[in-house]
Formats: structure tokens, sequence, C-alpha cells
């Protein structure tokens, strides 16, 4: 069983310098292929755990492992390559607005160092299935906010990732664009892609009955 | 070969970079120009000097002359002298006759000479030391002064030693000018850079957060870096290049009119490549530093 375990978070307390306590005692498993839900009011510590999960910080007690490696025990420089396994959607977007939508998805597989033909013939894909294929040449500030989301969802898919992390992907869209968004991490899930999504909107997922965990001030409740 | 690439990606992003801030980058490749050409321009002044001075005083000889009034048998008496003197190694008689047509040959100043209607030369001796230390040369000038009929004695050398110490104090300067401004480029770099890294933060906060290593991050800065180091560096030999050969224009024109030749030395291709080198050099490092300083500055998290 532990060969198919994804995501193994144990006993994982996170302290922030200046006394503030994220997380205390989260312990969970996300299985390969699984689509989970972190929940929990805004300050919960929703953001924290993603960001433990994607190695971008560190615990303070406990371990993180992913995909077999313990992110505590990792060498600096080894944290690179384990982040090119997760596709990432950040709560502010992180988009790059001096760049256009076609460089903004490139960017991903530039980093891995793929040649140029492969990074047009990818990216061509990603916007392909976010339905921003004719956008390519546009700057992300001319987009409207559902489509800045499609936007995070193509670089995050890029480069085919094992594991999708998004924070608050539905944030700020109405429903119909919030149903659209979802429906997409349902398809990306359904190939085999691991996903684990936080969001404070509780009513969107109802619908899909999917694993919840559900986070107050920092624990993890029933 | 995927790695040979990234870095032909990152050479031509590079340059469309610069490109894209013309007037930033042609001030900047300006200002490290005329820092580097100072040194380098000095440089050669100084090679061209001391090649001249090289000339003159590679083999230092006395010479005496004697008195308007000598006759021959005091030129033959000193001329014995000389041969029985154990620090003379081998002298030369140059009679006044002799020195007139050799003045006249020489530094364009034959019309001056026919013009003045009779010799005014002295009967001389050119002689060289077996020993070339300044004592003994001095020592030697000091006795042969006090022989009967010798008018004067000269150290024919003396004003290039002094100029070749004179070189090497210049030689000293030119090191500390160069090692300052090497030091000023470096600095110069550091703020471009650092200001290029300051406008694109963003980018490269996004790219660690997935999955970019340090070298990645690092390697358009340091590529900038050196490019415009390697740019200055061109500047500044243009800048010598195009001064030294103006400068030979002129030369050429008042050594015609002195009726010698003399042309200046300009960079060679080693002081060349040493000089485009160095400023590339100085430029990947200045880069490098101020990668080095500000980058983990932008943590993720």
């Amino acid at each position: 069983m532990a060969v198919s375990q994804m995501i193994s978070v144990s006993h994982v307390s996170k302290r922030y310098a200046g006394g503030y306590q994220a997380l205390q005692d989260v312990t969970f498993a996300v299985e390969s292929g699984e689509m989970v839900f972190i929940t929990g009011h805004s300050g919960a510590g929703k953001s924290t755990l993603l960001k433990l999960i994607a190695a971008i910080e560190m615990p303070t007690s406990g371990s993180v492992i992913i995909n077999g490696q313990n992110i505590s025990a990792m060498k600096p420089g080894a944290i690179p390559f384990l982040r090119r396994n997760f596709g990432l959607m950040f709560q502010d977007h992180k988009l790059l607005f001096d760049r256009s939508v076609y460089e903004n998805v490139a960017l991903p597989l530039a980093i891995t160092g793929f040649p140029r033909r492969e990074i047009a013939k990818r990216v061509r894909a990603a916007l392909d299935k976010v339905g921003l294929l004719g956008r390519e040449k546009s700057r992300p500030i001319t987009l409207s906010g559902g489509e800045q989301q499609r936007l995070c969802i193509a670089r995050a898919i890029v480069n085919r990732p094992a594991i999708l992390l998004a924070d608050e992907p539905t944030g700020n869209l109405d429903t119909a664009y919030a149903e659209e968004i979802i429906g997409m991490f349902e398809a990306f899930n359904q190939v085999g892609v691991t996903v684990v999504i936080a969001t404070h909107d509780e009513s969107m997922i109802e619908r899909l009955g999917p694993r919840i965990l559900h986070l107050d001030h920092g624990r993890l409740g029933p | 070969m995927n790695w040979l690439l990234g870095h032909f990606d990152t050479l031509r992003e590079s340059l469309l970079r610069l490109a894209q801030q013309p007037f930033a980058t042609l001030l900047n490749i300006l200002v490290i120009g005329i820092a580097m050409s100072l040194p380098a321009g000095f440089y050669i002044g100084l090679n061209n000097v001391q090649t001249f001075s090289r000339q003159l005083s590679s083999d230092p000889q006395i010479s005496l002359f004697m008195t308007m009034d000598a006759s021959a048998a005091d030129v033959a008496g000193v001329e014995q002298r000389l041969r029985d003197h154990a620090e003379v190694d081998r002298f030369e008689f140059v009679s006044r006759d002799r020195a007139l047509e050799r003045l006249k040959r020489s530094a364009g100043l034959a019309d001056v000479l026919s013009d003045l209607g009779r010799n005014p030369l002295p009967d001389a001796f050119v002689l060289t030391a077996r020993n070339n230390d300044p004592a003994t040369l001095e020592s030697l000038r000091a006795e042969a002064g006090r022989w009967a009929k010798v008018e004067h004695v000269q150290l024919d050398a003396e004003w290039a030693r002094r100029l070749d110490a004179a070189l090497g104090v210049g030689r000293l300067l030119v090191s500390l000018l160069g090692a300052l401004l090497a030091m000023a480029l470096v600095a110069i770099t550091f703020n471009t850079i650092r200001l290029q890294i300051l406008t694109r933060r963003d980018e490269i906060e996004v790219s660690k957060l997935i999955g970019a290593t340090n070298p990645f991050i690092r390697r358009p800065f340091l590529y900038l870096g050196t490019l415009q180091g390697l740019a200055g560096g061109i500047a500044a030999w243009l800048i010598v290049t195009v001064a030294g050969m103006a400068l030979n224009l002129q030369l050429t024109e008042l050594a015609t009119l002195y009726g010698t030749s003399f042309a200046l030395e300009t960079l060679s291709s080693r002081d060349s490549s040493i000089l485009l080198g160095l400023a590339a050099a100085m430029g990947w490092l200045g880069s490098w530093l101020s990668v080095s300083r500000h980058l983990w500055q932008i943590e993720p998290g």
C-alpha cells in the first residue's frame, strides 16, 4: 500500500517565526490518483499545508513524504527536481504580466530544459485543453478573471505533473466559471493525476462528494 | 545537446534583453568602454615611450669631446689613455669632419649646417665601458674629464635611464589605475544586474516555485553581465584604436616635418584579447557577485 501513497503527512506542525502556529499535529495520506479537497475558514492553514506538500516551506516538526521522499531530509539542490512533479496553482495566480500567454505556459518546460519545438507542441496542447488556444500572443492582463485562472491551469499541467496542487482555484469566480474549473480538475484526475485542492467554498464541492480534509485552526477536524 | 541549446537560447535571450533597452545598454557599454580605455591607452603610451627609450639606452655610451683647439697630438694622447684604460671596452674616434657629415645626414639640419660656414663640432670619442653600472660609468666620466684638452664628457644614456626609472613608476600607476577601473567595472555590472533582478523578481520567484534550479536562474544574468563587459571591452578597444590612429596621423606629419619617420604602436592582438577577456571576466564577476548576493533574498514562501 505504501507504494501507491503519493503524499504522506504525519504529525506535522508548522510554527512561523513570531510564534504563529499555522498547523498542529496534522496526519493524513493521499493515494496516487486520488482527488482530495482541503477545506476550512480562512487562516485555518490550508495554504500552509499546500506549501509544505510542495516543499516551499518546511515543517517545524513531523514529516512530509512525497512519492517516497521526505522533504525535510532532501538536499536544497534536489528540491527543484521534486517540484517538477507538481503542477501548482497559486492563490495570487503568480502570472508574469510582462510575458505573453504562450511564454507563461512555456516557463515550466523551459525550466525542465525541453527543446523549443517540443515546448511549442506541449504549450499548444495545454492551451487547447483550457480553451485559450487563440490567445497565445495576448498579455495575461487582457484576459478575464476566469481566463486568467484557466491560464494558471494550463501552466500547471503543461509539464504533465503527477500531482496537481491548487490553492483557492475558484476564488473570485462566479458559479458557472467555478463549475468549469472544477470540471477540468475532475478530467485531469480521471487520467490519473493526483489532485489536492484547497478551498473555503464548500458549496462548490457537495455535488462531487469527494474526500474532504477539514482544517480548523491548524488541526485536522472530523 | 539540450544543455547546449539551452545555453544558446539564453545567449539569444540576453542579447534581445540588451537590445530592448538600447539607451541604457549603450550608456553602460560607453561607461565601461571609457573606464577601460584609460588604462589601456596609458599602457600603450608607456609601451611606446619604453620602446623609444630602449632604442636609446640599450648600449650606454660615453661621449668625450675635445676642446676646439686640441691638436692631433692631444687627440692621440687621449686615444692612448683610452686604449690603456682597464674600464674601457671599446671606443671609436669621431673626427669633427665625420661628425658634421653624420649630423647633416640624420636630423634634417642640413640646411642650417651648410649656412653655418664653418664646422662648429669638436673631435670626439664615443666609448663603451666594460661594466655598465652607474657607479663605473660615473667614475669613468669624472676621470676622463680631468684629462688634458678634454672639454666635456657626457653619459649619453643617463636621461634614458632616468626615463626608464620614471617608466617603472608609470607602469605601477597604470596597474593601479587598471585595478581600480576593473573594480569600477565590477561595480557597474553588479548594479546593472541588481536592477535586472529587481525588475524580474516575479519571474525569478515563479521559476523557483515551479522547479528552476539556482544555476538555471543565475544563467541569464551571468550571460547579461558577461556580454555587457565584453561589449564594454570592444568599446574600449575601439576608443583606443581610433584615438591611436588619429594620433598617428598627426605624429607622422610632425615627424615628416622633422625629417624622420615615427609610428605609434597600437594594441597588439595579444593585448587586444587580454583587454576583451578581462572586460568579459570582470562583467561575469560583477554579475556573479550580484546574483549570489540578491538571489537568495528572493525565496518563495
